[in-house]
C-alpha cells in the first residue's frame, strides 16, 4: 500500500511582488490545515539558495513525500524546484507548483480577493498534489550538425565556430555569394581597416573549411522536428521562405561536399532540395537598409546630390566624389534617417550610424581638403571600443558637428539647401550644400515574418527577431535550439555582431556536445485494455507520436514523440489514453477543490 | 501672465521632446519671425513659468502642422501654440482682429460677421436642395465660400459639377455654421466644443453618408475632430476625382480661359489656345496634415488640354501660404515678408500660367500675393474647379 501523502507547502514573497497583494502569512496558515499538509512555511524569495534549502531539509527532516511551491508562473522556476525536491530525495514530479504572481498578485489590486484566490489556487494545488505520481526524466539523443541560416559576418563566424568544435555546418545563403551586407562597405569604424581585408579571409575560410557546407541562392522551405534532432529542407534555387522549387517533380539529392560556391566558380543554380538533420539552427539573416524614400521631404530620388551612406561608400571606395551638379566644396551628413523616427515606425537607434558618418566624414576631409564637412545630429552616440576617440579625430580633423536634425531640403540652382535648426545657436537656418549623405538606419528584413512563421520565432515591437530574455538570454529563443545571431536580432555594429554570433554558436553548441536532450516527461499513455483501436488519436496529434498497433488493433504512443499537450486524452472516446501528470483524477480534485 | 508649465507639459506630453530641432527646422514662419517652438517646449521642460504675454510671435503660427509632421517623438508641438494662446484668450489678452473673427462665429456662425440670413445668397439663384430634406452627399460649404465674392466661384462651380454627375446632395442652407477648424486652433476652446455640439447635431440630422466640404481646413476637423458616427469626410477633391474616376463627370474641352496670360518666352502660348500649363500648390491641411496629395492632381490630369508642372517644393514640402491658424485675421509679427510672395515667385518659375488651389485661403493669400509681386501679366491663382467648371461648362 502506498505511503499517505505528506505534504510541505511553500509560499513565496516574491519580494514584494506577492506578498503587497497577497496576505502570505494567511495562506500559510489557511494551507497548514488542509489535508495531507504536514508544515506550511512563508519566506522572501523562495527560488534564492535557502528557500530551495527549505524545502530540500523538510523532505529530509519530516519525511515530507510532496512538495506545493506557491509562486511564479511554472514556466518561470518550474525546473528550479523540482530541482530541489530532486536534491531533498524524492521523485521531482512530487512537486505542483500554484502561480499566486501572474494569475493573482499581478492582477488584483484587491489585497483580501486576492488573498482569498491564493488560497483557493494553493487548496487546489495540495489537491492535484496528493494524487501526484512519480516519473522518470527521459533523454533523447541528437543530430550532430546545425544549420547557419545567413551567410553575412555573423553567420559565417558562427558557422565556423561550431565548425571547428567539429561538427557539420550547412550554411544557407539566399544570394550568390557570401559576405552579406558588409561586403558593400569599403573601409570600418574606428580602424579604416579595408573591408576586403576583413572579410576575404573569413569567406576564404569558410568556403575551404572540411566542416562547412555552402548552399548559395538557396532558402530554407520547411523546419520540422525539435532541439536535436530538426529536419530543415533547403530549396537551392529558391526565392523566399518556405516556398520551395516547384511542382516539378524535382526529387532531392545526395548532398555534395559544397553547393555553389562563391568567388566566381559556377554557381550550382540548378533548382534542388536538401533535406538536412541537425540538432540547432542559428538564425543570421541581417537586415534591409532603411529606404529614405520614405522621408520625402528630405528629397532622395529627386535630387542627385542627395544620397545614401550606402551609395558613399562606393563613392568613397572609388575616390570620387565627382559628377554631382556642382564641384564638391560642403559636404553635409544627415544623421538619424529612418531611426529613432515614430514617422516611419523605427523608434530604435540604429547604433552604427553616428560612428560610419565620423569615418565617413573623416574619408571625406581627405580626400577633399578643401571641402567643408558638416555633420548634423541630435545626439552622437560612440559607444564602441576606440569609438569616442575616432569621433574625437574626426573633430580634429575640421569635421563640423551641428546639433539639429535637418526637416527639409529643397534645390536652389545646382546645390541643395538643409532646412534646420541649430539648435545650439537656438534659430533656425538653411545651409547649402554640393552633397547630402543620408545616414540611413537599419530595419528588420521584409522577409522577416516569412522566416518568423516558419520558425515560429517570435518578433519584438521593433520587428526584428525576439530573444528570449534581453539581458540574460540574447542569442536564444524561445525556440529551443534556435539561436540568433547578428542584426536579424537588432541593430549592431560588426564587433557586437560576431560576439553575438559566437554565443550563438556556442549556445548552439551544448546539444551537440552533450549529445542528448531532454524530453517531455509528462507524456501520454494507452491503457490498451480500454482502447478500442478507433484512431481519434492519431488523427488529432500534430506530432505523430500515437499509431495503431497492427498486431492488436491497440494504440500505442511513441514516448518520443509525444509533447505531452494532451489532445489526444481529451479526443479518446473511451477514456482509454491517460496524460500522466495531468490525470483525470489529478485535475477533478484541482477542480473540486476550487469550488468545493 | 505667468503661467505654470508642468500641468500643460503634461497634459500635451511634451516630455518626449528630445529637442532635436525638427520642428522649429521645417516651420515656415520660424525663418521670418522670432517664434520657437522648439525652444518653447524646452522653457515647458525646464522652467517653472511662462510668462505666455510675452510672446506674441504666438499668433505668427499658422497651424500648418508641419512640426507636427516632422516630430520623430510624436510630441505635437503644434499643440502647445494652441494650448498657450487657449490662456491668452481666457485672460483676454489677444489680438482685437482674433476677438472679433471669433465673436462672429459665435453670434453669426462665421468669421466676418456677416448675416448669418446671407449664408446661402452664394447659390445666386441656383437651385440647391436644402439637406434637411434628405441628401446622400451632405455639401458643407464653409465660411469663406459661402461669403467672400471671390470665393464663391468655386461652391458655385462645386454644385454644378455635383449636379452634372447626377450626384444626390444637398447643403445646409443658412443653418451652416462655422466648422471651427480655426476656432480651436485659436486656442477658443470651449467656442469650438459649442460648435461641434450643434454642428454634430445637425449633420447627423440630415442622415447622409457622405460629408464633403469645399475647405481643407473643415474637412480636417470634421475629419480628424468631430466624431460623425460612421459619416465618410472627403475634402471635394477626393469626390470630383472619384466621379471623374467613375465616369460620371466628364470634361468636354478644354478649359475655355477668358484670359490667357501666359508669354511665349515662357513656354506659354500667348494666349489663345494650345495647352494650359498648370502648377498646383498643396494646402496644408489637405496635403501635409491629411495627405491628399494624388487627387486634386487626377483632376486636373483629366482637364483636357492641362498640362501639370510641379514647383520644387510640392507634396510633403509645399511651403505654407500663411492663411491658417486664425492668420487670415491677424498679420503676426513681420509684417515684411510674407510666404506666399515665395510661393507665387515659385509657381511662376516652373512657367505655368496657372497658380492651381483647392483651398479657400490659399486662393485668396496666393492671389493677393500675385497682385503685390507684379506677377499677374503671367500667373492667375485658380481653384482647381474653376478650371472644371471652364471644362465642363457647355450650355451657359
Amino acid at each position: 500500500m502506498e505511503p499517505q501523502p505528506r505534504i510541505g507547502v511553500y509560499i513565496c514573497h516574491c519580494g514584494t511582488n506577492i506578498a503587497a497583494t497577497v496576505d502570505v502569512e494567511q495562506v500559510a496558515e489557511f494551507a497548514s490545515h488542509l489535508p495531507h499538509v504536514v508544515v506550511a512555511r512563508h519566506y522572501m524569495y523562495m527560488c534564492s539558495d535557502p528557500g530551495q534549502a527549505l524545502i530540500t531539509q523538510d523532505i529530509k527532516e519530516q519525511g515530507l513525500n510532496r512538495v506545493v511551491v506557491a509562486s511564479c508562473s511554472p514556466t518561470m522556476h518550474e525546473p528550479t524546484f523540482r530541482g530541489a525536491t530532486r536534491e531533498g530525495g524524492i521523485n521531482p514530479y512530487f512537486m505542483q507548483m500554484a502561480n499566486i504572481r501572474e494569475q493573482c498578485s499581478w492582477v488584483h489590486t484587491d489585497r483580501e480577493g486576492a488573498t482569498e484566490k491564493a488560497k483557493s489556487l494553493v487548496a487546489s494545488a495540495v489537491a492535484k498534489a496528493a494524487l501526484l505520481e512519480p516519473l522518470e526524466d527521459r533523454e533523447v539523443g541528437v543530430t550532430l550538425g546545425a544549420v547557419v541560416i545567413g551567410g553575412g559576418v555573423a553567420g559565417m563566424v558562427a558557422a565556423l565556430d561550431v565548425a571547428d568544435a567539429g561538427f557539420p555546418v550547412y550554411l544557407v545563403e539566399k544570394s550568390d555569394h557570401l559576405g552579406g551586407r558588409v561586403a558593400d562597405l569599403n573601409r570600418v569604424f574606428p580602424t579604416l581597416e579595408l573591408v576586403a581585408d576583413l572579410l576575404e579571409p573569413l569567406i576564404e575560410r569558410v568556403q575551404t573549411h572540411p566542416n562547412v557546407t555552402v548552399f548559395l541562392n538557396a532558402h530554407v522551405v520547411e523546419v520540422e522536428g525539435y532541439v536535436g534532432n530538426f529536419e530543415v529542407t533547403v530549396g537551392v534555387g529558391s526565392r523566399e521562405y518556405g516556398v520551395g522549387n516547384g511542382e516539378d517533380g524535382l526529387g532531392q539529392r545526395p548532398l555534395p561536399n559544397r553547393v555553389g560556391n562563391g568567388g566566381g566558380e559556377t554557381s550550382n543554380l540548378e533548382p534542388e532540395t536538401h533535406q538536412l538533420s541537425v540538432g540547432s539552427i542559428i538564425v543570421a539573416t541581417g537586415y534591409d537598409v532603411f529606404d529614405p524614400h520614405r522621408k520625402p521631404e528630405l528629397g532622395y530620388g529627386q535630387y542627385p546630390n542627395v544620397i545614401t551612406s550606402l551609395e558613399m561608400e562606393r563613392r568613397l571606395a572609388a575616390g570620387d566624389l565627382t559628377g554631382f551638379p556642382k564641384p564638391v566644396r560642403s559636404v553635409a551628413f544627415i544623421q538619424c534617417v529612418g531611426s529613432r523616427d515614430a514617422q516611419v515606425g523605427n523608434l530604435y537607434c540604429s547604433r552604427v550610424c553616428c560612428m560610419y558618418t565620423a569615418k565617413q566624414a573623416r574619408l571625406v576631409r581627405e580626400l577633399l581638403p578643401e571641402a567643408r564637412v558638416t555633420v548634423f545630429f541630435i545626439d552622437v552616440r560612440t559607444f564602441g571600443k576606440g569609438a569616442e576617440e575616432f569621433y574625437d579625430e574626426a573633430r580634429a580633423k575640421e569635421v563640423r558637428y551641428r546639433r539639429g536634425n535637418v526637416s527639409e531640403i529643397y534645390r536652389r540652382d545646382g546645390r541643395v539647401v538643409l532646412v534646420a535648426e541649430d539648435t545650439l545657436l537656438g534659430r533656425p537656418i538653411e545651409f547649402e550644400a554640393d552633397l547630402v549623405v543620408l545616414a540611413v538606419g537599419m530595419e528588420p528584413r521584409s522577409d522577416t515574418a516569412a522566416l518568423s512563421r516558419l520558425l515560429k520565432l517570435p518578433r519584438s515591437a521593433d520587428g526584428f527577431f525576439m530573444e528570449c530574455h534581453p539581458k540574460l538570454r540574447p542569442v536564444d529563443t524561445v525556440v529551443d535550439g534556435v539561436f540568433l545571431a547578428g542584426c536579424c536580432q537588432g541593430p549592431k555594429d560588426i564587433p557586437d555582431t560576431v560576439a553575438q554570433a559566437k554565443a550563438a554558436a556556442s549556445s548552439a553548441l551544448i546539444p551537440l556536445i552533450r549529445g542528448t536532450v531532454p524530453v517531455e516527461s509528462a507524456t501520454a499513455v494507452v491503457e490498451p485494455e480500454l482502447c478500442a483501436g478507433c484512431g481519434m488519436c492519431v488523427d488529432v496529434c500534430p506530432y505523430g507520436a500515437p499509431a495503431l498497433d497492427p498486431l492488436w488493433g491497440v494504440s500505442r504512443i511513441n514516448a518520443v514523440l509525444c509533447k505531452g499537450c494532451g489532445a489526444c486524452a481529451v479526443a479518446c472516446p473511451s477514456k482509454a489514453i491517460r496524460m500522466q501528470h495531468f490525470t483525470a483524477e489529478q485535475i477533478l480534485a484541482q477542480v473540486d477543490a476550487l469550488v468545493g | 501672465m505667468a503661467l505654470k508649465t508642468e500641468p500643460m507639459a503634461e497634459e500635451l506630453e511634451l516630455f518626449g521632446c528630445i529637442q532635436c530641432g525638427k520642428c522649429t527646422g521645417g516651420c515656415p514662419v520660424a525663418r521670418k519671425t522670432v517664434l520657437n517652438i522648439r525652444s518653447l517646449i524646452y522653457q515647458m521642460l525646464v522652467e517653472p513659468e511662462m510668462d505666455v504675454s510675452a510672446h506674441p510671435e504666438l499668433w505668427d503660427c499658422t497651424s500648418c502642422f508641419t512640426c507636427v509632421e516632422r516630430c520623430p517623438k510624436d510630441v505635437r508641438p503644434a499643440e502647445l501654440i494652441i494650448g498657450l494662446r487657449g490662456q491668452l484668450v481666457e485672460s483676454g489678452r489677444i489680438p482685437e482682429t482674433i476677438g472679433a473673427a471669433l465673436m462672429g462665429i459665435f453670434r453669426q456662425g462665421n468669421p466676418s460677421g456677416m448675416a448669418r440670413e446671407d449664408r446661402a445668397a452664394w447659390v445666386n439663384g441656383t437651385a440647391v436642395k436644402a439637406a434637411q430634406k434628405g441628401c446622400e452627399t451632405l455639401y458643407f460649404v464653409g465660411c469663406i465660400p459661402s461669403y467672400d465674392p471671390r470665393v464663391q466661384v468655386v461652391p458655385r462651380a462645386l454644385v454644378k459639377a455635383f449636379a452634372a454627375a447626377g450626384l444626390d446632395f444637398g447643403t445646409l442652407g443658412t443653418e451652416e455654421s462655422c466648422c471651427g477648424n480655426e476656432v480651436r486652433r485659436m486656442g477658443e476652446a470651449g467656442l469650438f466644443e459649442m460648435l461641434v455640439e450643434e454642428n454634430s447635431e445637425l449633420i447627423r440630422g440630415v442622415g447622409a453618408s457622405r460629408l464633403v466640404t469645399t475647405s481643407p481646413h473643415c474637412f480636417n476637423t470634421f475629419k480628424n475632430e468631430y466624431s460623425l458616427d460612421g459619416i465618410e469626410v472627403l475634402h471635394y477633391t477626393q469626390l470630383i476625382a472619384e466621379l471623374i474616376e467613375q465616369g460620371r463627370l466628364k470634361f468636354s474641352h478644354p478649359p475655355n480661359l477668358p484670359e490667357r496670360p501666359s508669354p511665349p518666352e515662357l513656354g506659354g502660348t500667348g494666349g489663345g489656345r494650345g495647352k494650359i500649363i498648370v502648377t498646383y500648390h498643396d494646402p496644408c491641411f489637405l496635403g501635409k496634415q491629411n495627405h491628399i496629395f494624388d487627387e486634386p492632381r487626377a483632376i486636373l490630369k483629366a482637364i483636357p488640354g492641362v498640362k501639370l508642372v510641379e514647383m520644387d517644393r510640392n507634396r510633403e514640402r509645399s511651403l505654407c501660404c500663411e492663411g491658417g491658424g486664425g492668420r487670415m485675421w491677424t498679420e503676426g509679427t513681420n509684417l515684411e515678408e510674407r510666404l506666399a510672395f515665395q510661393r507665387v515667385h515659385e509657381a511662376a518659375e516652373t512657367g505655368a500660367e496657372i497658380l492651381a488651389v483647392a483651398c479657400p485661403f490659399c486662393l485668396l493669400t496666393l492671389e493677393d500675393a500675385v497682385k503685390v509681386q507684379g506677377l499677374d501679366d503671367r500667373l492667375q491663382v485658380m481653384d482647381i474647379m474653376e478650371l472644371v467648371e471652364m471644362a465642363i461648362d457647355d450650355d451657359e
